[in-house]
């Protein structure tokens, strides 16, 4: 993709969106990735936060110090070669448990994609995801892609409580609920880890571009890991990177 | 013994707020503060503050607090303030500072007209806040206390354990009524919506909702139609953004706005405007009128000069004893 086919969209005069394209895909989410740590790293006047999505990087800006006409004058040379540029990216493993008492719709999901359980859960630990973007809650990871066997669209009834630490798929995406919520997703699991800390900075253990497989595991290692994560002493660690 | 305001009546909903959470957008954090951050920043310049200190938002009815420190020094925008010392009552209408007592009972009026009213009190709040601000986020329970609005018995500890003696002073005339024409920047997806839908949102007469929160001003009004659906892959949502779900109804992302959104926005709110968005009451109407972006930056860049020259206008309240 040419520098020329990027737009540059006004979310009003405090924001602008530098857009990729309109499709989620990795080699997209790269590209944003890419300009994020390049504008990171660039630390343009007025700039006040950057927000990588699917597919385009929001541009938090102070219309004091700068302006839209001016960041796209800056951006515009920055938009070059971005796919010739590869992140390191950190990897996690995140243990789940898929017993029933916590995967409230392995059976619907079973059911819907013609699979057993036993196979759903097998094609959703057996892949690696990418984090697109952390949204929707605090510390919410939107990882793909599903295997395609899995990719169902959302609940038509969202459930209005939605425990935290539940694991779930929805279209390409599989995320984690950090928090207690309201939530549309098919749940099919929870993990222990807590992906969430708002005393850390970040507060967020995952982030854009990060590489995530997930580990089953029983119920008892499930409790345990629980206790452990209470009293502070389980936390994930990533490799690489 | 800690220098506190004790929480005697929470009043309809208070909660703190400063100018906002920044820099966690990335990792899902929304960025809160006040709702009309042009009130609490007037509120603080009354105080002596400098413009980011936390200060109570208040909703509706006022919340009643008593002074457990050795003196204090508050100012309120939004509401008016009565005290009751020994006995003796004094009012203070909106807008002007007040150097109160131990024991002296501090009652926050009505907001009005606005939404919200602002009580700052002079050095701000003694709390830690989380991620780098006071700004109270239920959700997530960050921020104010216990990250949740105040409770009957809730101790505000504050950072000066007493209030200097000096004139007491008064902000000056200020326009905060509610508007009635809201300036808006068409986009990011406006090429999601029809002509006519454009032309219907500057045309057309919205009536705010009483399904509106600190999240988002639902409105109510001509239906806006989609060109290509209401779906999009999630993006970024910024302050003022309007958002418009399958039913075709706006909605105006505010302060607790989650940070990515995925139905399309048909345009954004000027940032100028949006602390005014903070003010409206449900079942207020509003109009839009577009502008440019450059004309957008402008307004902002202009609301930014007369806020800087406030402080040099302040006027000195005579003591009347």
């Amino acid at each position: 993709m040419s520098a020329s086919q990027v737009r540059l969209l006004p979310n009003g005069d405090t924001a602008l969106a530098v857009e990729f394209g309109e499709r989620i895909d990795r080699a997209t989410s790269e590209r944003v990735l890419a300009l994020h740590d390049r504008l990171a790293r660039a630390v343009l006047a007025g700039v006040v936060e950057l927000l990588p999505t699917f597919r385009s990087l929001m541009v938090h800006y102070d219309p004091v110090r700068t302006s839209h006409a001016e960041l796209a004058r800056a951006i515009a040379p920055l938009l070059d070669g971005l796919e010739r540029v590869h992140p390191a990216a950190r990897r996690w493993t995140i243990p789940v448990c898929y017993d029933a008492a916590f995967a409230l719709d392995l059976g619907e999901v079973a059911a819907r994609t013609g699979l057993s359980p036993a196979e759903v859960i097998e094609q959703h630990a057996g892949a690696t995801y990418h984090v697109y973007m952390i949204g929707f809650l605090p510390g919410y990871p939107y990882m793909g892609d599903v295997p395609a066997r899995l990719a169902l669209p959302r609940r038509e009834n969202p459930r209005t409580a939605v425990p935290a630490g539940s694991v779930a798929i929805a279209t390409t995406m599989t995320a984690v609920y950090t928090l207690g919520s309201p939530g549309g997703w098919h749940i099919i699991g929870r993990t222990p880890a807590p992906l969430w800390d708002r005393r850390r900075d970040p507060p967020a253990v995952l982030a854009p571009g990060d590489k995530v497989r997930f580990a089953p595991i029983d119920r008892p290692e499930f409790e345990r890991l629980v206790a452990r994560a209470a009293a502070g002493e389980f936390a994930l660690e990533a490799e690489g990177a | 013994m800690t220098s506190a305001l004790l929480v005697v009546a929470s009043g309809s909903i208070a909660m703190l707020q400063d100018l906002g959470r920044i820099g966690q957008q990335r990792y899902g954090v929304p960025v809160s503060g006040a709702l009309d951050p042009v009130s609490l920043r007037i509120a603080n310049a009354v105080a002596g503050n400098p413009d980011g200190t936390a200060a109570l938002e208040m909703f509706y009815r006022g919340p009643t607090l008593e002074v457990a420190a050795e003196s204090v020094r508050v100012a309120s925008i939004g509401a008016a303030l009565e005290v009751s010392s020994g006995g003796a009552n004094r009012r203070a209408p909106a807008g002007q500072s007040l150097r109160l007592a131990r024991g002296d009972r501090l009652s926050v009026g009505a907001s009005d007209p606005s939404l919200v009213a602002y009580l700052a009190v002079e050095g701000g709040f003694a709390l830690a806040g989380d991620l780098g601000s006071l700004a109270t986020f239920p959700r997530a329970g960050l921020g104010g206390i216990g990250g949740r609005p105040l409770k009957k018995g809730d101790l505000l500890p504050l950072a000066a354990p007493r209030a200097p003696e000096r004139p007491e002073r008064r902000a000056p005339k200020w326009d905060l009524a509610p508007p009635t024409r809201v300036r808006v920047v068409f986009g990011p997806q406006d090429d999601y919506f029809t002509e006519r839908a454009r032309q219907t949102l500057v045309e057309s007469e919205y009536t705010v909702s009483r399904q509106s929160d600190r999240m988002g001003m639902r409105l109510e009004g001509p239906v806006l139609e989609h060109a290509k659906g209401f779906n999009i892959a999630s993006d970024g949502t910024a302050p003022g953004s309007i958002q418009v779900p399958g039913n075709g109804l706006p909605i105006v992302l505010l302060a607790d706005r989650p940070t990515t959104g995925g139905y399309p926005k048909i345009a954004t709110v000027a940032s100028a405007d949006v602390p005014a968005l903070g003010r409206l009451r449900p079942g207020v109407t509003i109009r839009f009128e577009a502008v440019g972006v450059e004309e957008a930056e402008a307004a902002r860049r202009e609301l930014e000069t007369q806020l800087a020259a406030l402080r040099d206008r302040f006027e000195a309240v005579r003591r009347a004893r």
